[in-house]
């Protein structure tokens, strides 16, 4: 994997690496670099097949990661792209028109993260949640207990405890 | 509103032009009411009895559990000699099976084809997370707990629950209708409102009309 | 003879996949096939714009078995997101709990003992299966066969069984643990196992000669669903749908896994990659895995230590920063779990890839245009999609 990181090193600014196995690894590229590292990836070095596009909200670091994962099928290696985004304007270029899948997966980061992929086919349409109001619920400060308590009506009598604290009260009482 | 609610001219094949409004040709406009019970006890427990060995189910899997229905229509278990069968279309079934969570944009499918059932009607709940939540306890996207959204008659506990669970379901509920206890439909039409009410009040986009019958 | 369309009275497609279409010319109708409709698969719904009993336009909804998963396993450690995981997939919950495991070992640096992973490539292989023979069902029935639903349904009870004495559960097992698996083989389960498996051969042989010789079937099936093999790449398709396009891509022997090294197999092919070519692949496949599933019994090392490893205390269970991918061939292409930790006791992300998103959302959209509306179920069964894995 580190070979291939040097090389494209030579054509492209790359960020950090990570070695995770012998067949894959993660590198952060620059946003604007990513379109040419892409058509690189797809068109030199057999990475042909999109496996995922998804993204993690780092919100300590006030940034979205994008992270594309990317598959060689013939050599059987993975690679992961990330891209920071800064997470006050989230806003990402579309690359539905070098993997058309790519479109389903930017409708649901739109709608689950609020990061927008402008030109994006149907990116505005809904896709799962329907009716929605409130913050994207993948965002790390939607709290998903609050917004349940809220809206739900609960059943009377059901116990609700913090799963980690019953789990320290159940299974490891003499535990600090 | 979505486009297809929306009024418009429409020109058939032949060239003849007409309105249509979605909103009141294709729904009814009118309230449920509560149906009566038959004019003797006799005759009303003789009717129940009918209901109770004809149920058939709608075949609408709102969650996983839809997956234990395979081997009950299957010789394995076999629901068919109980007197139990399912139905493509709401307009021939009478008992719903809720199979599981339901997300908010299920509960508002499920909605609809209940009330497009046809009285007398029942409800089964399936799963504990019909009943209070279960796994999905903290989820922001499933309801839980399913009666507040329409009436249920009979709750299964379990995830998942097994089909001999159904099958004794099924003999709890024949007993229940028998007693003349599975009255949800009229209750449905007699707490109209507050129905309403808790549905609206999660499906923040509320783009039907209230009756969809 | 085969179906050719014909589009030239339909107005052009725009760049964005979607027709100019004038729903009140009284041309075309709107027509919904789901969510409660019996010819869909799970619960999910299609919008189709029809002209005639000819589809024009097509478009999937999803998101009605959506719970957040990827959300609930954020607030919870990882120990108790193993219970929920398997909840994603219900036809075939192994490969979360699998995938899942393996992604958290990694992250964590746990090894598993030896036997542990020949159990887990067995529950695999057994769970495919399950999920084959519902598929099988599937497929015939929205051709109209209900019997060999019938007969699939039946045999695949008969693994749940098995599936019963082992986990003790029938739908979803929690057994593969992150650290290896629950507990060990039962006394008496390779026998037992045995005659299930001869059971689903018989009922195999049966579904061949009823189903894949009867005209019908094959009238309805040749040549139509055809997946051009230049899409497999740009619309990431994985798994059978692959395969049956003549392209031997199986994550268990490209990428292999568990102990797929130590078995013999050749992935199976077709090549004319029409609904019957991936019926037939799906076919041989349990054929394969049902011999998959003697070999590792019959390979299987003799248990020699404890079958799991030991975690850390589940309180004080944090994992550094970091993120990996895992992968498995599942019934239906390559699942994965992406998942990112950051050092504290809970995921900060853990992302699914479920085949079917691929395949039921940009691919089926794709597919469905000038399909013959009776014809619209069995393409969609063909693709073998379950809807909860696409959207948690």
């Amino acid at each position: 994997m580190r070979e291939l990181y040097e090389k494209l090193k030579t054509r492209f600014p790359l960020g950090e690496f990570t070695d995770q196995r012998d067949n894959l690894g993660f590198i952060t590229v620059d946003k604007d670099q990513l379109r040419p590292v892409l058509y690189h990836l797809r068109d030199h070095e057999g990475f042909s097949h999109l496996v995922l596009l998804t993204a993690v909200d780092w919100i300590e670091e006030d940034r979205f990661q994008l992270t594309y994962l990317l598959s060689n099928r013939t050599r059987s290696v993975d690679v992961g792209l990330r891209v920071m985004l800064d997470r006050g304007e989230p806003v990402m270029e579309t690359i539905h028109d070098i993997w058309p899948t790519a479109a389903t997966y930017q409708c649901e980061l739109r709608e689950m993260f609020g990061i927008d992929f402008p030109d994006s086919p149907g990116v505005m349409d809904d896709f799962i949640l329907e009716g929605w109001d409130d913050l994207p619920p993948y965002r790390r400060d939607f709290d998903t207990k609050k917004y349940s308590d809220e809206t739900y009506a609960h059943r009377e009598g059901r116990v609700t405890h913090d799963p980690a604290e019953y789990m320290k009260k159940q299974l490891y009482p003499d535990e600090v | 509103m979505k486009e297809e609610l929306q009024k418009r001219t429409v020109k058939g094949p032949d060239g003849f032009e007409f309105e249509v409004d979605p909103l009141n040709d294709y729904y009814c406009s009118e309230a449920p009411k509560a149906h009566p019970p038959a004019y003797a006890k006799i005759v009303e427990s003789f009717f129940n009895w009918a209901r109770s060995e004809s149920i058939w189910i709608l075949g609408f899997g709102t969650g996983c559990g839809a997956i234990e229905m395979r081997p009950l229509m299957t010789p394995r278990f076999d629901a068919y000699r109980f007197g139990v069968q399912w139905r493509p279309t709401p307009r021939q079934a009478n008992l719903f099976i809720i199979s599981g969570y339901l997300s908010v944009k299920t509960l508002k499918r499920a909605i609809r084809s209940y009330e497009q059932m046809q009285n007398p009607k029942y409800v089964l709940g399936l799963g504990s997370c019909t009943i209070n939540g279960g796994m999905y306890w903290d989820s922001y996207n499933t309801i839980k707990k399913l009666d507040d959204y329409m009436p249920v008659d009979l709750f299964v506990a379990g995830c998942m629950p097994r089909p001999e669970a159904l099958l004794a379901s099924f003999e709890e509920l024949k007993k229940v209708i028998k007693a003349g206890k599975a009255e949800g439909a009229n209750a449905y039409a007699e707490n109209f409102d507050w129905y309403k009410a808790n549905q609206k009040k999660v499906i923040k986009d509320w783009d039907m009309p209230d009756y969809n019958w | 003879m085969l179906y050719q369309p014909d589009r030239s009275q339909y107005p052009d497609m725009g760049p964005d996949g979607k027709l100019d279409i004038d729903l009140s010319s009284g041309k075309y109708l709107k027509l919904w096939q789901g969510p409660q409709h019996p010819g869909i698969t799970g619960n999910m719904s299609l919008e189709l714009t029809v002209c005639g009993d000819e589809v024009v336009e097509g478009k999937v909804h999803v998101g009605y078995l959506h719970r957040g998963f990827e959300k609930l396993m954020e607030r919870r450690s990882f120990i108790q997101c193993f219970p929920i995981v398997c909840r994603i997939c219900v036809p075939e919950p192994d490969f979360n709990e699998y995938c899942y495991a393996a992604a958290v070992e990694e992250l964590a640096g746990i090894e598993i003992s030896e036997r542990a992973k020949w159990i887990r490539t067995l529950i695999l292989e057994m769970g495919r299966i399950n999920s084959y023979m519902m598929y099988l069902g599937g497929q015939a029935g929205a051709l109209g066969m209900g019997v060999i639903g019938q007969w699939t349904t039946y045999v695949r009870d008969l693994m749940l069984d098995r599936f019963e004495e082992l986990t003790g559960a029938r739908i979803y097992h929690m057994f593969i643990i992150p650290g290896g698996v629950r507990d060990d083989l039962p006394a008496g389960f390779e026998d037992r196992m045995e005659e299930t498996l001869k059971e689903i051969e018989a009922t195999l042989k049966d579904v061949q000669e009823v189903m894949f010789q009867n005209a019908v079937f094959k009238k309805r099936t040749k040549g139509i669903g055809y997946i051009d093999p230049s899409l497999v790449d740009s619309y990431g398709i994985t798994g059978p749908n692959a395969r049956a396009a003549g392209i031997a891509k199986d994550v268990r022997a490209d990428q292999p896994y568990l102990v797929y090294p130590h078995l013999d197999f050749e992935p199976v092919t077709g090549k004319d990659s029409d609904i019957f070519t991936r019926s037939d692949v799906r076919r041989r496949d349990v054929i394969m895995s049902v011999d998959l599933v003697r070999q590792i019994l019959s390979r299987m090392p003799k248990k020699d230590g404890p079958l799991m490893a030991k975690l850390p205390n589940v309180l004080h269970w944090k994992i550094p920063r970091g993120e990996t991918y895992i992968r498995g061939e599942c019934s239906r292409g390559e699942y994965g779990f992406y998942v990112v930790t950051d050092g504290s006791g809970y995921p900060r992300r853990v992302n699914v890839r479920g085949p079917s998103y691929t395949h039921a959302m940009s691919l089926l959209q794709r597919m469905i245009v000038n399909v013959n509306i009776a014809d619209v179920a069995s393409l969609m069964v063909s693709l073998h999609t379950y809807p909860p894995e696409i959207e948690r």
